[in-house]
């Protein structure tokens, strides 16, 4: 497959995209971990829910 | 389950845990397929190879119209509805369509240099989109400037809602003004002009990408509402200890 004299500018594109969808999943799986976390501490803290179910319960 | 159950974000959560893996898996497989019939697309006899940039400019640039829709209806949800995860979507949504905006303008850019000579033009269709870029960012800061939740999602709603006039603009600003973009070429009266060398892997990456988005968008919805939990719990905690 030849791209021609246009190579860096279709490279370019598509690593851009790849960088930009990877950054996005590893933001939200970061912040998934982050948010078990505080609630895994809030748990161990003694708080619980309304419902009284722990606060880790995430299903 | 019905629809009323998903109003319920404990239900909620409990119904995209046993989605989520099957849409990752299935986003995975479209965009992969996707990529390799770009890549074994033929080159355009006036583009060359650069068409190829356009089996991820065009998916970007729909989606990137496309989440401000969602964020709309979510606004709507907000403000008539009073649907407990309808700013939850819509919060979860905006740096998602902030980021398929961003990529629509600069693999736009990068396709417009070779094509047209020039990274940019302050024509109709690119400045709209700017515009579009700009309203994610400002509702970005919105929902972190105000501190009560409930009078930012209406904040943000009303906002999203007067964004949402931006669309049909950016749609019909190739036709409405003499533009340097193209005119539609897939979605227009009359049919597609596209060959189907071209049109077939650019649906697949257009779903491809609209699968990502779902999936990126119920796994940070299940982000928003932990936060939000984390909050209540934290709350409920400093009025314990100042009892």
């Amino acid at each position: 497959m030849s791209l021609g004299p246009y190579t860096s500018f279709i490279v370019t594109s598509y690593t851009l995209v790849a960088a930009v969808v990877l950054l996005l999943i590893v933001w939200i799986a970061i912040d998934y971990r982050h948010q078990k976390e505080r609630l895994r501490q809030l748990d161990a803290s003694g708080v619980t829910r309304r419902s009284g179910r722990q606060a880790t319960d995430v299903r | 389950m019905t629809l009323i159950d998903l109003a319920n974000p404990t239900k909620f959560l409990a119904l995209t845990a046993r989605v989520l893996p099957w849409l990752a898996g299935a986003t995975a497989i479209l965009l992969l397929v996707g990529l390799y019939q770009a890549a074994m697309a033929p080159d355009d006899y006036q583009q060359g190879a650069t068409v190829k940039i356009m089996f991820i400019h065009v998916p970007n640039a729909w989606l990137s119209m496309f989440v401000w829709g969602v964020m709309s209806l979510s606004a709507l949800g907000t403000l008539v509805w009073r649907h407990p995860l309808a700013d939850v979507a819509a919060k979860a949504a905006a740096p998602i369509g902030a980021a398929f905006t961003f990529l629509a303008l600069v693999t736009g850019s990068l396709w417009g240099r070779p094509m047209w000579g020039t990274y940019w033009e302050w024509d109709a269709r690119l400045t709209s989109v700017l515009i579009l870029f700009l309203m994610y960012l400002g509702l970005m800061a919105l929902w972190r400037a105000v501190d009560d939740p409930s009078r930012a999602a209406r904040a943000a709603a009303v906002l999203t809602l007067v964004g949402a006039l931006n669309l049909p603009i950016i749609k019909f600003s190739v036709d409405w003004w003499n533009t340097l973009h193209q005119p539609a070429s897939v979605m227009r009266m009359g049919g597609t002009s596209l060959d189907k060398a071209f049109l077939i892997p650019l649906l697949v990456m257009a779903v491809g990408f609209s699968l990502l988005f779902v999936t990126l968008h119920l796994a940070a919805m299940r982000n928003e509402i932990l936060r939000r939990r984390v909050r209540s719990l934290q709350m409920m905690q400093a009025s314990q200890q100042a009892a």
